[in-house]
């Protein structure tokens, strides 16, 4: 245990860990010191000085976030001072932030606002420097806005880019009045090495990053008599919605989720997680397909590990970072995209509605899923195949604007068919999950047993951990899998971006060698989604990932291969899977793209 | 390979791959190049694994390391206050008026670019300027034109 640092705080003793800040100290004495560059996932900056308290013994103000404590400190922060010089400080900051705050896709959700309204900023002592400042709105991408205009340049975005994410799409550059959060030569977002993540977005203080918004054309679709609008929500959103509409964190809102959806006009309530269990029976196919390639048919163009391919943010990364690893790439689209093809196929055929009326919408915690829906390649069934993503945040919205009081609406269950999905199918929204449902089918598919693991809970492979690692040794197999008797299949999981970098170069140095790893782009898996409701740390992450496993043990089924409408679709439709089918619907290819 | 992709590959196994040696990679191309291109930054980013936009932003931090292209001979005129007060402003008038361009350009050859900077530290010897690493100071707006001739006539 570390040394224990005595100091008082406006008077009040306290003694914590000497590698302790004051913000952390004052914490422990439940004084709350304003905050605008700090976030607890973040590097300390200290380049805001909105935290700035008084020292006895030092003229200066210091940065607590930025500053240890020490022995005999004495630490006060709410004398005149300090309050005054905080509300210079804030007032500095709006000087260069475009307030339009009445008109901003932030308003009501932004740290600066929140903080101008606690220290009653009412007048404008000091010029406004926006009109003369040289900024851009970048509007350019489908899945992020980027403007400069509302940036107070604290840095939470960059850092988050390069500690979190290892991508480095956005940096520093320039000086002075003139500094600026900009890409490469200040292209567009839409240009650059952006996996669309969001992660900016959930860690932007204010409305500089935001998504792009499609709840107008949503509301238009619904409004269309000829549209039948069908809306598929992914198994993270059920976790994160209470949160955007007044509930605790990690409160799941299934049922009242779906009421919603219908009083708020879609025509079909469907459920991502049907296809993540599709996504199960195709991708465990696959890795079994591979498996057999290397094993026994000694090929050695076969590509180990194969690679999850749900995470669009993570594809888009080996896009750009690791093109010579995409035939490792599971060739099955995300869950999204796999329903978008079916929702104007399968399921127009099986409502009896022409596929060109069709608008299928999709609720998702995440950004990426915007771009991933219009990437060029994705209209297999001869349309686009999802016409409009929206994000967990935007469908709070819609219910906002819809007047309805979520507390109180009754709950309801999906529309079918495409609307039942097993627990499997909603661990997806957790980092290793997956991993988790893929290892419950496979392993029964090859033994004919379920996982050994106690009430199917693969607990190796859960948690928030950057990297996890779990090995699976397959014994009795069944006859037509019997190659894999003895074999130890072994997987990693991993979360964040950077963790992925981590995990692509111990496997690119030969450190390490899997059949099968999972990646997903933002931290803790879709549940820590950029879509997701503002604010976001482990904390908050935990609870939703403790919301994801409890859905997953109340639900009846909990195996993919055992959800009937999985068998249903593959008996009627699909044939099998890796069938002729499913791979013109299911399936996809990948690009090599540019490196900056 | 080509010639830019020699020079970056040069100057990094000269100076190491760790970042604190991108300002001396940096500086290196701007000796041979005057300017850092896209193409050039890029290959800087590849060779250090360091994101193209945080090598981008750390050149654009410097004026001394432009992003922008330059001519082969970068006049730099001290815009401080010393060098101001002793008539900078009759200097850049008669570099305009000698090179037919205006400050912030770059001639059709490709020979000159006319710039302003800050302090020089020879405000003892105002008016200053520098052509690349040369420093010339009591100018004159007929003395800089003697100057700029001979730069001229030099290939």
């Amino acid at each position: 245990m570390s040394n224990m640092v005595n100091l008082t705080i406006n008077g009040i003793a306290v003694s914590v860990e000497e590698d302790k800040t004051i913000l952390e100290a004052a914490k422990e004495l439940h004084i709350k010191i304003p905050t605008l560059c700090y976030h607890k996932d973040l590097c300390v900056a200290g380049n805001c000085r909105v935290c700035v308290v008084e020292q006895v013994g030092n003229h200066k103000l210091v940065a607590s976030c930025a500053t240890p404590v020490s022995e005999g400190m004495e630490i006060n922060t709410n004398t005149l001072k300090v309050r005054n010089c905080r509300k210079h400080i804030i007032e500095l900051l709006l000087t260069e932030h475009r307030e339009e705050c009445t008109k901003c896709y932030r308003n009501g959700h932004c740290e600066l606002q929140e903080l101008s309204a606690e220290y009653q900023i009412t007048n404008q002592d000091f010029i406004d420097l926006v009109p003369d400042k040289n900024y851009t709105i970048d509007m350019l991408s489908p899945a992020i806005e980027k403007d400069d205009s509302k940036c107070i340049r604290c840095q939470r975005c960059v850092r988050t880019c390069a500690e979190i994410q290892s991508v480095g799409a956005i940096a520093v550059a320039h000086k002075g009045s003139e500094m600026k959060i900009s890409t490469f030569f200040d292209r567009s977002l839409d240009e650059v090495v952006c996996t669309n993540c969001g992660q900016c977005i959930v860690h932007c203080p204010t409305g500089a990053l935001t998504e792009k918004s499609y709840v107008e054309k949503v509301w238009d679709a619904i409004a269309d008599p000829e549209a039948h609008v069908v809306v598929q929500t992914a198994p993270a959103v059920r976790v994160g919605l209470g949160e955007e509409l007044g509930l605790g964190s990690g409160t799941r809102v299934t049922e009242k989720m779906v009421s919603a959806l219908r009083r708020l006009g879609f025509d079909s309530v469907l459920d991502t997680n049907f296809t993540a269990d599709l996504t199960i029976m195709e991708e465990g196919t696959e890795l079994l397909t591979r498996l057999k390639r290397a094993l026994v048919e000694d090929d050695p163009d076969v590509a180990l590990p194969m690679a999850t391919s749900c995470s669009p943010g993570w594809v888009k990364y080996i896009e750009h970072k690791y093109p010579e690893y995409l035939p490792n790439l599971s060739t099955c689209k995300s869950p999204q995209q796999m329903f978008g093809a079916l929702a104007k196929t399968y399921y127009a055929k099986n409502i009896k509605v022409a596929p060109e009326n069709i608008v299928s919408v999709s609720i998702m915690p995440c950004t990426a899923k915007k771009f991933e829906a219009n990437r060029p390649e994705m209209k297999d069934s001869g349309y686009k195949d999802v016409d409009f993503v929206l994000t967990t945040r935007e469908l709070a919205v819609m219910i906002r604007q819809a007047g309805i009081e979520f507390e109180k609406l009754n709950d309801e269950s999906f529309d079918s068919i495409m609307g039942i999905g097993s627990g499997a199918g909603v661990i997806f929204g957790a980092t290793g999950g997956v991993m988790e449902a893929a290892l419950r089918t496979a392993y029964e598919i090859v033994t004919g047993r379920e996982v050994p693991f106690d009430n199917l809970e693969i607990t190796p492979v859960r948690g928030l951990e950057g990297v996890k690692e779990a090995t699976v040794k397959i014994e009795g197999t069944v006859k037509e899998w019997d190659f894999l008797e003895g074999v130890e299949l072994k997987c990693a999981v991993t979360n964040g971006l950077e963790n992925a970098h981590q995990l692509m170069e111990a496997i690119k140095r030969g450190d390490k060698f899997y059949h099968f790893i999972e990646i997903m782009a933002c931290p803790g898996g879709c549940l820590g989604g950029g879509g997701q409701p503002f604010p976001v740390d482990n904390e908050i992450r935990l609870k939703r990932m403790e919301a994801i496993y409890a859905e997953d043990r109340d639900l009846p089924i909990r195996k993919s291969h055992e959800n009937p409408e999985i068998i249903q679709i593959y008996k009627e439709f699909l044939e099998k899977p890796l069938s002729h089918k499913s791979h013109k619907l299911l399936h996809t290819s990948y690009v090599k793209r540019e490196q900056y | 390979m080509d010639f830019h992709e020699k020079l970056v590959q040069n100057l990094v196994f000269k100076h190491g791959k760790d970042r604190e040696n991108l300002l001396p990679i940096l500086q290196g191309v701007i000796d041979q190049e005057r300017y850092l291109s896209e193409e050039v930054i890029l290959k800087i980013s590849k060779e250090m694994s360091i994101p193209a936009a945080d090598v981008y932003g750390t050149a654009s931090f410097y004026s001394f390391l432009d992003i922008e292209p330059r001519g082969k001979f970068v006049i730099r005129v001290c815009k401080t206050i010393t060098c101001a007060m002793k008539g900078k402003n009759q200097i850049i008038q008669s570099i305009e008026n000698f090179l037919k361009i205006k400050v912030g350009e770059t001639t059709i050859d490709k020979k000159f670019t006319i710039l302003q900077t800050n302090c020089l530290g020879w405000c003892h010897k105002a008016p200053a300027m520098l052509i690349n690493d040369e420093i010339y100071t009591e100018l004159t707006p007929e003395s800089v034109v003697d100057i700029l001739r001979e730069y001229k006539e030099e290939n």
